[in-house]
């Protein structure tokens, strides 16, 4: 597939690096809101919309930026969208709003937008931005839906709150209370480090123990030598 | 004063910030590797959190209220932090060099935890007033020392112990977080 064309970055987000899956990041989020396959979703869209729109103004405005000041300035433009965007749902779709409750104007700090917009949006044209932010977002949905939907069967016997379970089942509440989420990201990430190991027996497990909180360490650090 | 102390085990024990409410998760999986640098992190912790709680909790109640702008309270409280952290290292470099030795490094880290921005918004939710936003503020940090100590504690017994391969790394490490969630669950019967 040719690089920078609207159905590459939209494999990108989704498959190639999927935020969730592959990159792991943005975990706050991904194990705050899972406890069912409806907040997940809610939450996974309400990023996918910031994190399209960020990307667009921020590729738009990239050559007015000055290269000092882009990461304040980056974090300007996502916390408005974010503002935007809690108060669409507050108006609009109030349930989800209470459920995902601090976690919405949290998605200023989520690693992945500004991620996003430091290594992509920033450096190339409005429409493979705006596609970037799309694939990224639906991949970083898919991610979120999937673990919630995981998490609804086993702890409540539910999907998108419809009964799936036959009634003999006992739901295993601590999967959509907090240890649940700590116990499902766990067999996630194992299961990643067997599928590495199955391409590359040599490959080194503690790699993937730090890489979230590198990248997001690596925000922090950029964000503070730009103000230097 | 009763009130205080509620608010204060509240957010230090019952409701843990890392392990009930996911907030600052990555420095807690990140920098608990050993116990030394845990106890760094979470003094860094407790000094920032304490400090932009009551610098958050000024501006909103003697700024934003009354010019009627608290729907830009997002916008206002992320700028600040990022400020004060800034500040915080500017001025620990200069006038307190001994601390900025041992807290330093951890700084630039803490911007990016959503912990910081977490109780700030939490504070204004919960329509706590500057002390109230102050104690809440410190309480946390105090809980997301005491969870990252503990976590650096096992972390360094579960080195020496025979993990399948897979498991080893995060996996084991968030597990453990699940177990430890377990037992935080035990003093929700304390207020």
């Amino acid at each position: 597939m040719k690089p920078n064309t609207p159905a590459e970055r939209l494999y990108n987000g989704l498959i190639k690096e999927n935020p969730t899956f592959v990159m792991m990041l943005g975990m706050c989020p991904t194990l705050a809101v899972t406890t069912s396959a409806m907040n997940g979703l809610g939450m996974g869209l309400t990023t996918m919309v910031v994190l399209t729109m960020s990307n667009m103004i921020i590729s738009l405005l990239r050559k007015v930026i000055p290269d000092g000041v882009r990461m304040p300035a980056f974090i300007v433009i996502v916390a408005s969208f974010v503002t935007i965007v809690q108060f669409l749902l507050e108006g609009f779709i109030p349930a989800l709003y209470s459920s995902l409750g601090i976690y919405i104007p949290l998605i200023v700090v989520n690693c992945i937008i500004l991620g996003r917009a430091e290594a992509y949006a920033s450096k190339n044209k409005v429409v493979p931005s705006i596609f970037d932010g799309i694939g990224m977002g639906l991949g970083f949905t898919l991610g979120l839906t999937s673990i919630g939907i995981f998490r609804e069967i086993l702890g409540a016997g539910q999907i998108f709150g419809f009964q799936v379970m036959p009634s003999s089942y006992e739901p295993i509440t601590i999967f959509i209370l907090a240890p649940g989420a700590f116990f499902v990201l766990a067999m996630l990430v194992a299961l990643q480090n067997k599928l590495k190991m199955k391409k590359d027996p040599e490959v080194k497990t503690e790699c993937g123990s730090g890489c979230a909180s590198c990248t997001n360490s690596a925000c922090g650090g950029k964000l503070l030598n730009s103000d230097k | 004063m009763k009130e205080l102390l509620i608010i204060a085990i509240g957010s230090a024990i019952v409701n843990n910030v890392v392990l009930s409410q996911f907030l600052g998760l990555c420095p807690f999986l990140g920098v608990s590797k050993k116990i030394e640098t845990a106890a760094g992190m979470g003094g860094a912790v407790i000094f920032v959190l304490t400090l932009s709680s009551f610098v958050t909790s000024l501006v909103y109640s003697y700024i934003l209220v009354p010019a009627d702008l608290t729907y830009l309270q997002t916008i206002v409280f992320i700028l600040v932090i990022a400020a004060l952290v800034q500040l915080v290292e500017m001025v620990l470099k200069k006038m307190m060099p001994a601390l900025y030795k041992s807290l330093g490094v951890y700084l630039p880290l803490i911007t990016t935890n959503c912990a910081v921005l977490g109780i700030a918004i939490i504070n204004v939710q919960k329509e706590y007033n500057v002390l109230e936003g102050t104690v809440n503020g410190f309480a946390t940090a105090v809980g997301f020392t005491i969870a990252i100590i503990l976590m650096a504690g096992l972390r360094e017994k579960i080195e020496y112990n025979d993990i399948p391969k897979p498991f080893q790394g995060m996996p084991i490490v968030l597990l453990t977080a699940g177990l430890m969630s377990i037992a935080f669950f035990g003093f929700s019967g304390l207020i």
